[in-house]
């Protein structure tokens, strides 16, 4: 283990750290974000980019996306959300077991972006609970990867539940 | 005049209603009741050969009478021509003929024009709705359909 | 009344067993699988309800419209110029084709020629958006059957085509490149040598996807002869593009009806035999190779050295304009442009300028000309303001591009306001889509991740 190699070297053999249980349980689980990945429309286009070789998401331990709700930890919902995929959305996300967290990508998911019309949802927001929005239509691949970073600094700060 | 107008002219003289050629796009205008024949025929003469039926939708002109208008879109893959033809539907009895017996496309088109504009299709073997939902009331690409009444299946209205 | 106990299924049940325990087993045979709206091996929404016997599918009902966005009720509520954006985002993996397809039909109603040049920056923008397609295309099926290396090779290449793109228009995807007339911006300093270079990397990664996939057992023993039609039943779904190719028909629509500059390139429609996935991916690799030398030619025929639009303007310093105004000189201002900061926009480098037919009807003025004299500012004024833009004349007109897909129409009907009276788009996967009921059936469960993988299909123009 990483740690305790570092700790050894730094400190000696008989050596320990302590920490605040909950910033540790926080530090292993923002590195290992297993996402689901609700992928709709444009937006994933994007997020093909981001996920594979030239942008590499999989330097901040969060690209092995699981295609079962029940493994993952983090709805990343990619795209327009309409009224008739709407129940499928709330539905994947009670699916998931806590602790779970949602990423809005793209305007449309924030806010419902230029599409204000009688088939869009205004935002999943209200729907389910967000904890990153990432706005631009799509977002540029850096945009995505600083709202992982920032989703990564709330899981480290947030209280964890054990 | 093209060819194909001349020739719907001359055969079908009782549902013909109105030709133009405006920026090179052949059109046909005809009454509603003889889509039928005039597809088969369409589709089985030799010389025009329009063996494609590209895209069936409507055109709302509230206001008008009649109200509706459903345009097809006929290509010929031999000779390389196009067809547009456009039959003026009441707005008290929007019905028309399925072209579904003919070609397999006119399924999924006909059934987007009846979610989008109510527009009945006659012998159509599934005619339900196919991009909104069955709870869905109204018909959205009607012009007094309001672009922003939204009716969700969950969560608030806006 | 003993006719009408007849028909009482219950009661014909108890009334001959033996059939009834024939119809049980039948039920037991047949089990119902509900595959989608989200499943892992999809891209993109969409709902299969397969009926199946063993692991054969039986029957196929597809479910669609999860990702309607009312494109064609908000093309009614917003000017002729701001349908744009929206046309990016029906096809969102090779949005240029769609821009110019909806350029087309609104010239066709205005009857506007843009300038050569612009239909030489339409034909490479065009192709290279065909590459990102097919490219996305291929990628992302052959990922679906696990050959998630082809995936990466072709996104690392997809991701050249997007710097191209960008470089050009200023965005990835969504770019709102086409006009009215002309497109936004000329091609920048330098444009022509970087996409030679970047050809050569896309074609070695295509050659490295050819040598991965295309004598690969797995993979050609899942594609071949599975997924077949017939081109009898394409052309009766109404089915064009790559899909129709691969049935051995030779119809594209760049040789049939050329439009931009596909009269003057040369280019091979490749087609297959068999109408099946196989050969679909095959006419995708060889559509990509012929993108490529279609923009390589375009490169060789633009006149050399312009970068800029066809006249370049005579500028003149913002202050002495100024001054020349003051005096009343004004005779000598109309042809003049003003200096402007190369900040104006907004960045560092000069704003390119928009290739564009002559025309002020659709035309917007140039920058300069709008900072310079009264009749460009007030000409921008009219394009812009509300109620005013674009108008067309009364009429109809129908516009065909072969897109990524297919034959990619807009039928537009203008009232002659300023609002169009519909925009219809007819959208090339949607007849795909519904010849999969057809496709699916007498397959096995697994051939309906490979077929659906070729048929391409978006969210985006398949709902609108």
């Amino acid at each position: 283990m990483g740690l305790k190699r570092i700790v050894t070297r730094v400190f000696g053999d008989d050596s320990f750290v302590t920490t605040k249980l909950d910033a540790a349980i926080g530090w292993s689980r923002k590195y290992s974000l297993f996402m689901y990945p609700f992928v709709t429309a444009c937006c994933g286009m994007e997020y093909m980019s981001v996920s594979s070789s030239h942008y590499d998401l999989d330097r901040f331990g969060a690209a092995f996306p699981r295609f079962s709700p029940r493994q993952a930890d983090v709805l990343i919902v990619v795209g327009t959300i309409s009224h008739k995929i709407a129940p499928v959305l709330s539905r994947v996300y009670e699916q998931m077991t806590e602790p779970k967290w949602v990423i809005a990508f793209g305007v449309c998911t924030c806010t419902g972006g230029f599409y204000d019309n009688y088939a869009t949802v205004q935002g999943i927001d209200t729907l389910i609970p967000v904890d990153i929005y990432i706005p631009g239509c799509p977002p540029r691949p850096e945009t995505v990867i600083q709202g992982i970073m920032m989703l990564q600094d709330k899981i480290q700060k947030q209280r964890q539940e054990y | 005049m093209g060819r194909a107008t001349e020739i719907l002219r001359a055969r079908f003289a009782d549902c013909f209603l109105d030709a133009h050629e405006q920026h090179g796009d052949e059109t046909v205008v005809l009454r509603p009741a003889g889509i039928a024949a005039v597809a088969a025929f369409l589709r089985s003469d030799a010389e025009l050969l329009f063996n494609v039926l590209m895209d069936v939708t409507a055109v709302d002109y509230p206001g008008r009478t009649p109200r509706f208008e459903v345009v097809y879109h006929f290509y010929s893959l031999p000779r390389r021509a196009r067809l547009r033809i456009k039959l003026p539907v009441p707005e008290d009895q929007p019905e028309v003929d399925s072209l579904t017996p003919l070609w397999k496309s006119a399924n999924w088109y006909e059934r987007e024009v009846w979610d989008m504009f109510g527009i009945r299709f006659r012998g159509h073997p599934n005619l339900k709705r196919i991009l909104m939902y069955e709870a869905f009331e109204g018909h959205p690409l009607r012009k007094d359909y309001p672009i922003k009444k939204r009716q969700p299946l969950i969560g608030p209205m806006n | 009344m003993a006719d009408d106990m007849k028909q009482d299924p219950e009661v014909e049940r108890r009334d001959n067993p033996a059939a009834a325990a024939a119809e049980d087993d039948d039920d037991a045979r047949r089990m119902v699988i509900n595959i989608g709206p989200s499943h892992p091996a999809m891209h993109g929404i969409i709902r299969i309800v397969t009926e199946l016997e063993g692991e054969t599918v039986r029957k196929a009902e597809i479910e669609i419209g999860y990702l309607h966005r009312a494109f064609e009720k908000s093309a009614e509520h917003v000017g002729w110029n701001g349908v744009m954006p929206y046309t990016d985002r029906l096809n969102y993996v090779s949005p240029l084709i769609n821009n110019f397809g909806y350029c087309m039909a609104v010239e066709k109603l205005m009857g506007i020629r843009p300038p050569e040049r612009a239909e030489y920056i339409r034909t490479i923008m065009a192709e290279l958006s065909r590459v990102g397609d097919h490219l996305t295309c291929v990628g992302a099926s052959a990922m679906e059957l696990n050959a998630f290396t082809a995936f990466l090779y072709f996104m690392a290449a997809r991701e050249l085509i997007y710097e191209l793109v960008e470089d050009v228009t200023g965005a990835r995807i969504t770019i709102a490149y086409g006009r009215v007339g002309g497109v936004r911006s000329d091609l920048p300093e330098g444009f022509i040598p970087k996409a030679l270079g970047f050809f050569k990397t896309i074609r070695k990664n295509i050659a490295e996807v050819h040598g991965l996939l295309t004598r690969n057992r797995i993979f050609y023993d899942r594609m071949r002869d599975t997924g077949v039609i017939h081109a009898a039943d394409a052309l009766d779904y109404g089915i064009m593009g790559p899909f129709l190719r691969g049935t051995g028909v030779a119809h594209d629509l760049r040789k049939a009806e050329p439009y931009h500059m596909y009269s003057r390139v040369e280019f091979v429609v490749p087609t297959g035999t068999r109408g099946d996935n196989y050969d679909r991916y095959l006419v995708r690799m060889e559509e990509m190779e012929q993108s490529l030398r279609i923009c390589e030619q375009c490169f060789k025929q633009m006149a050399p050295g312009t970068h800029q639009a066809d006249i370049p303007p005579e500028y003149l310093d913002a202050n002495q304009m100024v001054d020349a105004a003051k005096h009343a000189r004004t005779e000598c201002l109309i042809d003049r442009e003003a200096r402007l900061s190369p900040n104006m926009e907004g960045q560092e480098h000069r704003h390119k300028r928009q290739v564009i037919a002559d025309d002020k009807t659709a035309a917007m003025p140039s920058l300069g000309k709008t900072y310079s004299n009264i009749e460009s500012l007030m000409n921008h004024f009219m394009l812009v303001m509300n109620c005013h833009g674009i108008r067309p004349p009364a009429g109809e007109a129908y516009a065909a591009v072969e897109g990524a897909n297919g034959e990619l129409g807009f039928y537009a009907v203008s009232d002659g306001t300023g609002y169009p009276h519909r925009v219809r788009v007819h959208p090339p996967c949607f007849p795909i889509v519904a010849s999969l009921e057809q496709v699916l059936v007498g397959g096995m469960v697994a051939d309906i991740i490979a077929t659906f993988g070729s048929v391409n299909m978006i969210g985006g123009e398949l709902d609108r």
